[in-house]
C-alpha cells in the first residue's frame, strides 16, 4: 500500500506520529512528513489509525 | 385551527434550552438530556440563553464531519454564530482559535514548531521535576490541601512558563493573573484587569526579545514582528492565547480526572500499579474521553448551505458540536459511559477536529502522562478529604471541573 500526504492540509496536530511513528515524523514547523512511501502489513494498522486520528484529512492509503 | 396554533406553540416550547443542567447521579457524566437528545438523532435544534435557535450536533460521525467541513466556520463575528453566554459577547478574538482559513493557517503555523511530539518528547525530564518537586512539598505540608491549588494549576502554569520564556523572577506575578483569569468566580473587572495586566506584560516581553532574542517561544514570535508577519498587538494576543489555553484544560483534567479515579478505585489501582507507559498514555486518553472537560459545545457558523443526516443546515446557521456526547456515543465506543483505562479511547474528540483541533494537545498529552504516572504511585494512599456530594462542581465554567478538591493521605 501507498501512503499519500498532503502536507498544505497538515494541522501539526502529531497525532499521525504518535500512532504510526516508524512510518510520520515532523518537519522544523511540526507539519508532517512521510518517512516511508510504500508500506507493507506490518504497518497497515498503524497507519489506518494515523489516517482515521489525523484532524485535517491530510492522509491517505491508495492501493497500489 | 385552534389545534394548528396550540401545536405551533406546543412545538416552540418544545424546542430545548442548551445547555442543560448537569444534573445527574454521576458528576462525570454529561446531563441526561443531552444523551437522551443523542438517541433521538444525530442534529436537534437547540434554544441558547438569548433566545436564538442553533443547531445541536449530537453524535460522534456527524461531529467529526462538520468539524472538518471548510464551510464551517470558527469566525465569532459570522452571522449565526452561537455566543457561550453574555460573559462573552464583547470579548476580543483569541487570535488564531476565532479565525478561518487562510489566516488561520498562516498564524497556526507559526507556533506549531515548539509542539512538535519530539521537542515535546524532550520536555518530558523538565516536566517531572517539576511534578516531583510540587508532590514534595505536598509530601511536606500540611493535610487536607486543596489539590487544584497547590498541584493541578501549578503544573501547566511552570510548564507554559519554561515553553514561552518567562524569566523565574516573574512567576508569581504570572501565576496570580492567569489564576483570576481562569477562575469562574472573579468579576468581569477582575478578570478584565488581570487579562490586561497579563498582555501587557507579554507585550513588555515580546518587546524586549525584538532586540534582545533567546531561546525561546516568545522570541520567535518577536522575530515574526521584525519579519513584519504580525503586528505587536497580533503577537500579543498570540502569546495571551497560549497562555490561556492550557491552563484551565489541563488543570481540570488533573483535578477532576484525579477525583474521578478516587472514585474508580479499581481503574486507579491499574496506574498505581503499572510501569508500562503504554498503559498510562492510554489511561490519559480514555480519561479524556470520558471526562471531556469542555462540556459546553464546540460552536461555529455555517456559511454555505449543508446537507447532513437528512437535514440541511443554512448559511448563517449556528451548530454546536455536543462533543462531550461525541465521546460517549455508542456506535464508536463500547459501554461507553463505563471508564476503562484499558480501552482504545484515541479516536475520541476531547481536543475537537478539523483544522482547529488543539495544538497544544501533545504537550497535554505528556503533562498529564507525567502526573498519572506520578502521582498516584508517590501518594498511595491520597484520598479525597470531603464527601463526593460536597465537591463544588464548575458547572457554570467553560471548562468543567472542580473549584478545588481537598486531598489527605
Ligand atoms: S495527524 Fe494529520 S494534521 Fe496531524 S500532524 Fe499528522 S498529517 Fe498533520
Amino acid at each position: 500500500m501507498k501512503v499519500e500526504l498532503e502536507a498544505d492540509k497538515c494541522v501539526a496536530s502529531g497525532q499521525c506520529v504518535l500512532v504510526a511513528m516508524d512510518v510520520f515524523d515532523q518537519d522544523d514547523d511540526g507539519i508532517a512528513i512521510l518517512l516511508k512511501q510504500e508500506i507493507g502489513d506490518d504497518l497497515l494498522d498503524d497507519v489506518k489509525e494515523a489516517v482515521a486520528v489525523c484532524p485535517a484529512a491530510a492522509i491517505r492509503l491508495v492501493e497500489q | 385551527m385552534a389545534d394548528t396554533l396550540t401545536g405551533a406553540a406546543h412545538d416552540a416550547t418544545a424546542v430545548p434550552e442548551f445547555p442543560m443542567p448537569r444534573q445527574s447521579r454521576c458528576p462525570f457524566d454529561p446531563p441526561p438530556a443531552l444523551k437522551e437528545l443523542q438517541s433521538e438523532g444525530p442534529l436537534v435544534k437547540v434554544r441558547l440563553w438569548d433566545g436564538s435557535e442553533s443547531w445541536l450536533v449530537t453524535r460522534y460521525a456527524e461531529q467529526r464531519a462538520l468539524l472538518g467541513d471548510p464551510r464551517v466556520s470558527a469566525d465569532t463575528d459570522r452571522p449565526g454564530y452561537p455566543t457561550k453566554a453574555s460573559a462573552e459577547a464583547g470579548e476580543g478574538k483569541l487570535s488564531f482559535i476565532m479565525m478561518d482559513d487562510p489566516e488561520h493557517a498562516r498564524q497556526r503555523r507559526m507556533v506549531t514548531a515548539p509542539f512538535a511530539v519530539k521537542k515535546i518528547e524532550a520536555l518530558r525530564p523538565k516536566v517531572q521535576k517539576i511534578v516531583d518537586g510540587l508532590i514534595d512539598d505536598l509530601l511536606a505540608g500540611p493535610k487536607p490541601v486543596d489539590l487544584v491549588d497547590a498541584f493541578a494549576l501549578p503544573i501547566p502554569s511552570l510548564v507554559i512558563c519554561e515553553l514561552l520564556g518567562v524569566p523565574y523572577e516573574d512567576h508569581d506575578l504570572f501565576q496570580e493573573n492567569t489564576k483570576t483569569m481562569v477562575r469562574t468566580t472573579a468579576t468581569p473587572e477582575e478578570r478584565g484587569a488581570a487579562t490586561r495586566e497579563m498582555a501587557g506584560y507579554l507585550a513588555g516581553q515580546i518587546g524586549k526579545r525584538i532586540t534582545e532574542p533567546q531561546d525561546d517561544m516568545l522570541s520567535g514570535i518577536a522575530a515574526r514582528i521584525t519579519a513584519g508577519e504580525l503586528t505587536h498587538q497580533q503577537a500579543t494576543e498570540m502569546a495571551l492565547l497560549l497562555l490561556i489555553a492550557g491552563h484551565e484544560t489541563t488543570a481540570n483534567m488533573i483535578a477532576l480526572g484525579t477525583l474521578a479515579l478516587l472514585h474508580h478505585p479499581d481503574q486507579l489501582k491499574l496506574l498505581r500499579e503499572t510501569d508500562d507507559p503504554k498503559l498510562v498514555a492510554s489511561a490519559v486518553e480514555e480519561l479524556l474521553r470520558y471526562l471531556h472537560i469542555t462540556h459546553l459545545g464546540r460552536r461555529r457558523a455555517v456559511t454555505e448551505d449543508i446537507e447532513i443526516a437528512g437535514q440541511v443546515i443554512k448559511a448563517g446557521e449556528g451548530i454546536i458540536m455536543a462533543n462531550e456526547i461525541g465521546n460517549r456515543d455508542p456506535e464508536v465506543f463500547d459501554d461507553p459511559d463505563r471508564l476503562d483505562l484499558t480501552r482504545d479511547a484515541r479516536r475520541h474528540v476531547a481536543f475537537g477536529f478539523g483544522i482547529h483541533q488543539c495544538l497544544g494537545q501533545p504537550l497535554a498529552r505528556m503533562e498529564l502522562q507525567v502526573v498519572y504516572g506520578t502521582l498516584y504511585k508517590r501518594i498511595p494512599t491520597l484520598k479525597a478529604a470531603v464527601p463526593l456530594d460536597d465537591v463544588r462542581f464548575k458547572t457554570d465554567a467553560f471548562i468543567y471541573g472542580v473549584h478545588e478538591l481537598p486531598v489527605s493521605w
